[in-house]
């Protein structure tokens, strides 16, 4: 076990956690934000999508220890951000979620997309969104939601 | 207007005024985020009053309804409180909705499953609506002494010809001590003024903002999480195990073997599998260790062979055949296909002497209550089940093995623990779409199907046909039969179970029947459907016209016949769950491969609820039917599953997608099904265009692995 500091979400977190965990368990069991979801634990599905600096990472496969200073946003922290509006009122336009598990993981890679891209084309939102699955198949409202929002921000 | 009788037996109106009260929690996201909004009541209640098991009233006119089934995607936690507000007369932003626990005394059929929860709860919920409207409107009659016909309602507030008004929260009290109304009208569909209008998801803010609502999410006090190593192959048992090496991972308290299993109690998911990785076990034989090579074989080999009894049996398929000018006989095969619920199994359960207390996503939350308390030997009176939203169902939590495996270790390890499947867990001790394969031989007459055959068989599918489905009754000899191909892999329930493959097959098989005898595909189904209507053979099962309608609304939306340059048009349409469905599927070449482009579906499911959410219901059926035909693959090598995980099994992706073009048919009649039938006719409708592109025909799932067509 090891002593790490966290910012998470504009606030310092001390965990003891073995080095090798991966921070999506450190933020889902021992600082209890579970908007992060477990999907895969090996980057194929998004679930997990956190972000590192403001920009999206797999938090399933990035070990605690190499966090560093690194500040981590999560969904809970995210959408509280002005920032976040535009893309949250497009995601409540469209009614996006059926299940709602994959939900989370979709808007955090979905704002680091905006955020590179403030007019992204079909193909550059079929590429960046590649990553997240989701099972029951919001696709066609991700996709929407996402052009939504980069209509209104 | 309506006048039903309520039905309703005491106990399922137990009142208790105020009993509610203080230990209610509203929803995360009622006061935050709300932007202020006409009449929405922003005050905290004071006191809360029963009015019957699906609702109660606070005293300043918010109205909490609970949601009795568990809601796994289907959006049923929306529509359902939706149905009961209609009859209500309540403001819909007035409304808080909860998730009801198992509570079999005063809720019928708390299952998401066979996608029923709208049809079946249709009435049970409108007269809770009703009943609970017309309590209050007698209460406030009362009070003004006047009849209650004089009383109008609007929004959550009552009037009367006076003009004077109270609201349901002045009046709540009062009418909770009424007598329960034995008869009660319900609205006129025309006067819906919630039903029928898009209404967000209830839990959206709490999606959208990351809170916990998932059965993963749940954290209890003194909680241990739990990951259990199962048998790696079907057929197999344990003989031994190490857990040295698993006890000394920091974070793991205990190793606890349960039957063919060990379970790892840690203080947290990631020291539980960590634990469960570092486990070592020696497995021996224990029944056959089957191949999907195996299985093929056998399912081959069935198909040849004539059923004991036929499924169903008109007229005289042998002589149609001897008779034909032609036959056309063509072979469809399925693979196994796990469910792979983004959120894995798991469950919470915390078992004392005193009770056993399980939370977590579930199905069937009824039946798992009744087996765990055989499991443990415990009366069912001593076992509550909380049902948490789940991160999508599919048919696998229909299954509560992961809810009695809580149990067990719970029991065991008396502590509450939460069991957790890895991804790897939930792919391989899997309850699988079984694998399968159907036969359909099509008697040529004249330029006619005179006769039609289907052989039938799966992986533990005792019925691998529906049997009453079209072309039943409009084929003059017509015969089905259905093998089983027994087997220790598990398989069950997968959304549109049976049909998520069959109506493929057939789909398939009918246009190329069509092909064959030169006649247009849908003009083909019409041909067959005037049949049935006019002279059906035996007994007709489905509604003739209003299949129809749907195949005409596909064809009209889509273009058919009028197809543009460059574009291909594939036909297909299913009845299942009470409702009928098209699609048209358009695919282009591009680079000389096909590319499904566009589907236009045409659905009539009587009276749709809730549009926004119907259609993303529709679009993700018609999505996973896709995904599922072009990706999904499973295979077991010596019983043990070769796919774990994401890297190896593929999922339809964002830009996998085509567009999706829905049309409803207006109707009056009682909702029917709508979380799986549009899955069934997708997999045709591809298969259809591919061919309409390409020139070939698509015979095995998944299409993909026809790299010769589709590149
Ligand atoms: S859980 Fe991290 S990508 Fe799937
Ligand atoms: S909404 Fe269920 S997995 Fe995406």
């Amino acid at each position: 076990m090891a002593n790490f500091n966290l910012s998470i979400n504009g606030t310092n977190h001390q965990v003891d956690v073995d080095p090798d965990t991966p921070i999506l368990w450190v933020l889902r069991d021992e600082v209890d934000l579970v908007g992060t979801k477990y999907g895969c634990g090996i980057s194929q599905c998004g679930a997990c999508t956190i972000h590192l600096d403001g920009q999206a990472a797999r938090s399933c496969s990035v070990p605690v220890s190499s966090i560093g200073s690194q500040k981590i946003t999560t969904i809970e922290g995210f959408s509280e951000t002005k920032a976040a509006k535009p893309l949250l009122d497009a995601w409540r336009k469209h009614d996006v979620p059926q299940c709602g598990y994959c939900q989370a993981g979709q808007i955090m890679n979905a704002a680091t997309l905006l955020k590179n891209n403030a007019n992204p084309s079909d193909e550059d939102i079929d590429a960046k969104m590649n990553g997240n699955l989701c099972r029951c198949g919001t696709y066609i409202r991700v996709k929407a939601a996402i052009k939504t929002a980069a209509t209104n921000s | 207007m309506t006048l039903i009788r309520t039905q309703y037996n005491r106990r399922s109106f137990l009142k208790t005024s105020a009993a509610a009260g203080g230990g209610m929690v509203l929803g995360f996201s009622w006061f935050a985020g709300c932007q202020p909004v006409s009449d929405k009541i922003t005050s905290i209640p004071k006191e809360w009053f029963d009015i019957n098991a699906f609702l109660r009233v606070a005293d300043n006119g918010l109205v909490t309804i609970m949601s009795p089934n568990p809601e796994i995607g289907q959006n049923i936690k929306t529509s359902m409180p939706m149905i009961v507000a209609e009859e209500l007369d309540v403001a819909w932003k007035n409304v808080i909705v909860e998730q009801a626990p198992l509570n079999s005394d005063v809720f019928t059929r708390q299952v998401a499953g066979g996608s029923q929860s709208i049809r079946q709860g249709w009435q049970s919920l409108r007269m809770a609506g009703a009943t609970a409207r017309r309590m209050l409107v007698n209460a406030a009659a009362q009070q003004w002494e006047v009849d209650p016909s004089e009383c109008s309602v609007s929004k959550g507030v009552i009037s009367n010809a006076k003009g004077e008004t109270i609201s349901f929260g002045e009046i709540a009290s009062a009418a909770a001590q009424l007598e329960i109304p034995a008869e009660v009208p319900l609205k006129d569909v025309k006067d819906f003024k919630i039903i029928g209008h898009d209404t967000k998801n209830v839990d959206l803010e709490n999606i959208i903002s990351g809170k916990p609502l998932f059965g993963l999410d749940l954290k209890k006090e003194g909680m241990q999480y739990a990951v259990v190593l199962r048998p790696p192959s079907f057929g197999q048992k344990l003989k031994s195990f190490d857990d040295a090496a698993a006890r000394s991972v920091n974070g793991v308290n205990d190793v606890i073997q349960f039957g063919d299993k060990v379970a790892v109690l840690a203080s947290s998911t990631w020291a539980a599998m960590k634990g469960q990785k570092a486990l070592t076990a020696e497995w021996e034989q224990d029944g056959r260790s089957e191949d999907t090579t195996y299985h093929n074989e056998e399912m081959l080999r069935l198909l040849d062979t004539p059923a004991e009894e036929p499924m169903r049996e008109d007229g005289n398929v042998k002589k149609a055949i001897a008779e034909a000018d032609q036959i056309i006989e063509r072979t469809y095969q399925a693979p196994f296909l796990p469910h792979n619920c983004l959120e894995p199994m798991n469950f919470y359960a915390n078992v004392t002497d005193e009770k056993v207390e399980l939370i977590g996503p579930i199905q069937t939350p009824e039946w798992t209550r009744q087996r765990v308390a055989d499991l443990l030997e415990r009366e069912q009176s001593e076992v509550t089940i909380d049902m948490t939203r789940m991160g999508g169902g599919f048919g696998r939590r229909l299954y509560g093995d992961f809810a009695l495996e809580a149990a067990e270790i719970s029991s065991l390890s008396k502590s509450p623990v939460h069991v957790v499947f890895s991804r790897e867990d939930d792919m391989t001790a899997g309850t699988y779409r079984p694998a399968s394969k159907y036969k359909f031989r099509a008697a040529i007459k004249d330029g006619k199907m005179t006769g039609y055959h289907l052989t039938g068989t799966g992986v533990n599918m005792r019925n691998s046909t529906r049997e009453k489905n079209f072309p039943a009754a409009a084929i003059e000899n017509y015969l089905v039969e259905s093998h089983n191909l027994e087997s220790n892999i598990t398989t069950g329930a997968w959304r549109a179970p049976i049909t998520n493959f069959l109506a493929y097959a057939e789909q398939a098989f009918f246009d190329e029947v069509a092909q064959t005898i030169d006649v247009d595909a849908v003009q083909f189904r019409l041909d067959l459907f005037a049949q049935a209507k006019n002279n059906p053979v035996g007994e007709l099962d489905y509604d003739v016209d209003k299949f129809v309608g749907v195949i005409k609304l596909a064809a009209e939306k889509a273009g058919w016949g009028n197809a543009k340059e460059g574009s291909h048009l594939g036909f297909s349409a299913y009845y299942s769950h009470n409702t009928y469905v098209a699609e048209v599927a358009e695919a282009v070449l591009e680079n000389g491969l096909p590319k499904i482009k566009k589907v236009t579906c045409a659905i009539d499911c009587g009276i749709v609820v809730n549009p926004i959410a119907a259609t993303n219901q529709v679009e993700g059926g018609i999505i996973d039917g896709i995904g599922h035909a072009m990706y999904g693959d499973f295979v077991f090598e010596n019983g043990r599953a070769k796919q774990h995980n994401f890297d190896k099994y593929r999922m339809i992706r964002i830009g996998e997608v085509p567009v999706i073009d829905i049309h409803f048919v207006k109707s009056e009649n009682d909702p029917t099904g709508l979380g799986e039938p549009t899955l069934p006719p997708a997999g045709g409708a591809i298969a259809n265009a591919i061919h309409a592109a390409t020139g070939e025909r698509l015979y095995s799932q998944p299409f993909t692995k026809a790299t010769e067509i589709l590149g």
